[in-house]
């Protein structure tokens, strides 16, 4: 494990962390931010130079600020009286905890088993681009229609509803 | 000596047990989303780390699924922010434990 | 000098072919059934047709009793002639029903007992079936009447040519129903009905014991038939059996069940104690009390005494006489006087005739007992005329009466009614006994002649004569009453029409010629019975004794004759007056008047003892057999409470518990869904926990 993974590691986990628990909700939007980019870097790191660009502009670029505008939309700035925790967290702590536990036991004991390839691939966004017009074509124009499908949606979810004439 | 794949793994497990803490513990529906959000990340996490250090990373196969998956995860978002956003406008809450009309 | 007779048994020389009259005797007691049967369905309305029928069926009776006796005399000629024994017993034999290996047999018999029986009973009861249509002529159940007249007359005839002591018995009992039909015609009168039942209910004691005897010859001589080609149960073979077996008390087999025979002849024919339901049987209409109980039932039983003879009389030794013949004997001779001496201080006419009837056939069966078949039979023949003639003359005086019954209210009708007066006097005479003319004098001489000819019995001789004196008296006491002095009724007394005055005339005539068939100088109808020739000769009177005899009853019935006249005479007294021999005696007045108590005795000690009984019966029923049945009945309804209880509260409340604990686990269920949304994405995590931990620790190696 060399320094910077740790380092790196431990930034993401802390801007999850600040996300999940921080009061504020901007706050929280901004936290994600740190992982998602925290992340990015882990990407970078495990030679996946696409992805990794890939993650900050999407994730940073678009998700991030859509939380934000969706906090902004709904008053998100505004402390809800009774306290941001439900009344029964330690229950939800339990059951994270558990799946952690569930998942970590998983990975450790199968470690062993995992053949561990450490050549790099070389990798160029050209052998990507061919990848993604050859062989994955189909994935490709499903996830078009998808996106399509998901702005339509959000689009028509979202719009304030027309005020019918009498 | 390079990370071994345990240790890249271990930190998805434990980025997905965080996101799904906050997802279950939260009450705002748009942290319970931000939650959803790192949960997919660390699955993400897992799917690249799996390609570098899996068989084969010449075919791209992890690489493509993670790639597709940052961009369902972005559509996904948008929609699911748009319904916080309409439900907000109808019920004038943005609390889940305010939103029970399915039950029973 | 008797001719000699040689025995010869019929089944010796084969069974010659039967006359038609012998196969179709059943007809005779048939075709008066079947009419009454007819009558049955016919309206109320049709008197003329109901008694049409009633009479042509009785007059076809008497046409076929008549060829049947014509024909017993002539076959009786012609064994005679052939030395031959006439007593000749025709049967006709069939079996009913079986049962294992036992058979029970029915038939019919003709012979001369029969013969005579049934000449005399379909004769007298035609005259006094035409007799009630006059009598009954007012009367709106007319058609009623004839219906169980006819009834009556078709079993009475049955009963006579019966040859099974069973049908013998089916019969009896089918007369006895219609005398308690005829005796309650008048059912609406509460006496009338009471006496219906007293009849039945008394003389249902004497069949008792009568099927008690039918049951032990059964079961000892193994038939019932009387005559049976030498198998019957009173033909020799078998008397032999029954007079050797012993059935205790000194009797054999066959006294015993002679003395149960006659126990159900004695109530029958109203001897003592059983009599007491005859005089009371005159509340039934005046043809009825002549038919039935002066001519024809009461003499059944004596005819079933005359039936079963052989019986009666099996195992006397030589010279003397059985027991049964004893016991018959002095209870008709107790019987004959006490009843006279009630009839004495009587004052209903009817009465003083029932008890005079009571007292004759006490007379016939002292005469059977001691004299045997035929002198009892005699009396039997000439007794059915007089005592008819003097039942319908006393109907013929109550309807010129307009319908009054008491003696003391009449009088003088020797003018108003001359034909009944001479007919009746001349029944009164035959009945007293008056000397030559009159049949009654025939008759009872013979049968005195037996009691003073009998070497055992010798006390109901001197009984029999004082009821003969007692006989005379109360006759002459009635008809001075009735129809000498002046009248003391209310409005005038009238001849009764022709209808009924001409058979009085047929049955005078009868109740004097009858005498001639039983004179000692020519005894016919003993001969006939006795199975020897009958002769004329004069010198029949000549048997010692007998002259003796004969001037002994005159003087006897002279006596009371006379007493009677003197004491009642023209005299007519007031009916508030006490009677002439009530002044002279009275301490002896009042309990004849009261038929000596015993009705009240038997109030005292069997009714009484039976409203005991029906008492205890009825505590029993009400509160044992009740009382079990109403317990049974509360552990039902506990039971039922019971159940009703576990189906509530376990059945019905389990079941009830079951769904609202469904209810409820629904209801539990129900919660997991919340509707909000991070309470699903818990338990999607658990599942996934789980799932995994499934995954890996059976994938574990």
């Amino acid at each position: 494990m060399t320094p910077i993974f740790y380092l790196l590691a431990a930034v993401t986990l802390a801007g999850g962390l600040a996300a999940v628990l921080l009061k504020h909700l901007v706050h929280s939007a901004l936290a994600v931010t740190v992982a998602f980019a925290g992340l990015a870097l882990l990407f970078l790191q495990l030679d996946a130079q696409f992805a990794g660009f890939a993650q900050i502009l999407v994730y940073i670029g678009a998700v991030a600020i859509l939380i934000v505008f969706a906090i902004l939309l709904t008053r998100g700035s505004d402390l809800p009286k009774d306290g941001v925790f439900s009344k029964t967290w330690f229950l939800g702590l339990l059951i994270a905890a558990a799946v952690f536990a569930v998942l970590g036991w998983a990975v450790l004991a199968s470690v062993s088993a995992i053949p561990q390839q450490n050549t790099l691939p070389s990798v160029t966004v050209h052998d990507i681009g061919n990848a993604l017009v050859g062989r994955y074509v189909l994935p490709l124009e499903i996830l078009a229609l998808l996106l399509t499908a998901a702005t339509i949606g959000a689009v028509i979810v979202a719009m304030h509803e027309k005020v019918r004439s009498r | 000596m390079t990370t071994p794949l345990a240790g890249y793994l271990l930190v998805a497990a434990l980025l997905f047990a965080i996101g799904l803490g906050g997802a279950l513990v939260r009450r705002n529906a748009i942290l319970v989303l931000i939650g959803i959000e790192l949960m997919l990340n660390a699955a993400n996490l897992n799917l690249i780390a799996f390609w570098r250090y899996g068989p084969h990373p010449e075919a791209l196969t992890g690489l493509m699924f993670g790639i597709f998956s940052i961009a369902i995860a972005a559509a996904e978002a948008a929609v699911g922010l748009g319904l916080v956003i309409a439900i907000y406008r109808h019920t004038n809450t943005a609390e889940l434990d305010k939103i029970d009309r399915m039950k029973g | 000098m008797q001719v000699q007779l040689y025995q010869f048994n019929l089944a010796s020389i084969g069974t010659p072919p039967q006359a038609w009259i012998v196969r179709w005797l059943w007809l005779i007691p048939a075709v008066p059934m079947v009419a009454a049967g007819i009558i049955a369905l016919l309206k109320q309305a049709q008197k003329r047709l109901s008694s049409a029928l009633a009479i042509s069926s009785l007059s076809f009776s008497l046409l076929l009793s008549l060829i049947a006796f014509i024909h017993t005399l002539s076959e009786r000629k012609l064994f005679l002639y052939f030395g031959l024994d006439p007593m000749v017993h025709n049967t006709v034999n069939f079996a009913w029903f079986h049962f294992g290996a036992t058979r029970v047999d029915l038939g019919w018999v003709l012979d001369p007992l029969a013969a005579i029986m049934l000449v005399m009973v379909s004769f007298v009861g035609l005259l006094i079936f035409i007799y009630s249509v006059g009598y009954m002529a007012h009367d709106e159940n007319f058609t009623r009447f004839f219906c169980f007249l006819s009834l009556f007359a078709g079993a009475m005839l049955g009963v006579v040519i019966s040859n099974s002591l069973l049908l013998l018995f089916m019969c009896w009992e089918i007369v006895g129903l219609t005398s308690y039909l005829l005796i309650g015609f008048w059912y609406q009168k509460p006496s009338a009905a009471a006496a219906a039942k007293k009849a039945f209910i008394t003389t249902r004691v004497g069949d008792i014991f009568f099927f008690l005897g039918i049951v032990w010859l059964f079961s000892s001589s193994g038939t019932l038939l009387f005559y049976n080609r030498g198998f019957g149960s009173i033909e020799p073979l078998s008397l032999a059996i029954l007079s050797t077996q012993h059935a205790g008390l000194g009797l054999s087999a066959a006294g015993a069940i002679a003395l149960l025979i006659f126990a159900g002849a004695a109530g029958k024919s109203g001897q003592l104690p059983l009599h007491v339901w005859l005089p009371d049987a005159m509340e039934g209409p005046t043809p009825v009390s002549a038919l039935i109980h002066a001519a024809t039932m009461v003499a059944a039983g004596v005819y079933l005494v005359a039936r079963v003879y052989p019986l009666m009389s099996a195992g006397a030794p030589p010279g003397g006489t059985t027991v049964a013949l004893t016991v018959v004997t002095w209870v008709g001779a107790a019987t004959a006087v006490f009843a006279a001496l009630i009839a004495v201080a009587q004052n209903d006419i009817k009465r003083i005739l029932a008890y005079s009837t009571v007292s004759q056939l006490g007379y016939m069966m002292a005469g059977l007992g001691m004299g045997g078949v035929a002198v009892g039979m005699f009396h039997l023949i000439t007794h059915a005329f007089f005592k008819a003639l003097l039942f319908l003359g006393a109907g013929s005086v109550i309807h010129g009466c307009h319908e009054e019954q008491d003696i003391r209210r009449m009088g003088g009708l020797k003018v108003d009614m001359p034909l009944t007066f001479i007919t009746y006097t001349i029944g009164m005479l035959a009945l007293c006994g008056f000397p030559i003319f009159f049949s009654g004098f025939w008759s009872k001489d013979g049968i005195l002649e037996a009691a003073q000819h009998s070497a055992a019995i010798k006390g109901p001789f001197y009984l029999l004569v004082f009821g003969a004196l007692l006989t005379a008296f109360y006759m002459t006491r009635q008809v001075c009453y009735v129809f000498l002095g002046y009248w003391r009724g209310r409005e005038t007394a009238h001849e009764s029409p022709k209808i009924m005055t001409t058979p009085l005339a047929i049955l005078a005539f009868f109740a004097m010629a009858l005498g001639l068939i039983g004179t000692p100088a020519w005894p016919w109808f003993h001969a006939i019975l006795e199975g020897r020739a009958a002769t004329f000769s004069w010198h029949g009177f000549a048997e010692p004794g007998l002259g003796m005899l004969m001037l002994t009853s005159s003087l006897v019935v002279f006596l009371g004759l006379g007493l009677g006249w003197r004491l009642y005479g023209n005299k007519s007294p007031k009916p508030e007056e006490p009677d002439a021999l009530e002044k002279s005696v009275p301490w002896l007045w009042g309990p004849l008047r009261d038929r000596l108590y015993v009705d009240e005795f038997y109030d005292v000690t069997v009714i009484a003892f039976y409203r005991w009984w029906a008492r205890v019966a009825d505590w029993l029923d009400r509160r044992v057999w009740g009382g079990i049945v109403a317990l049974v009945a509360w552990i039902f309804a506990l039971w039922a409470q019971l159940n009703r209880l576990l189906d509530v509260n376990w059945v019905d409340g389990g079941f009830d518990k079951t769904c609202e604990e469904i209810s409820e686990g629904g209801g539990l269920l129900a919660s997991i869904e919340s509707g909000r949304v991070q309470n699903y994405l818990r338990i999607l995590a658990v599942a996934v926990v789980a799932l995994v931990v499934i995954l890996f620790w059976s994938s574990r190696p």
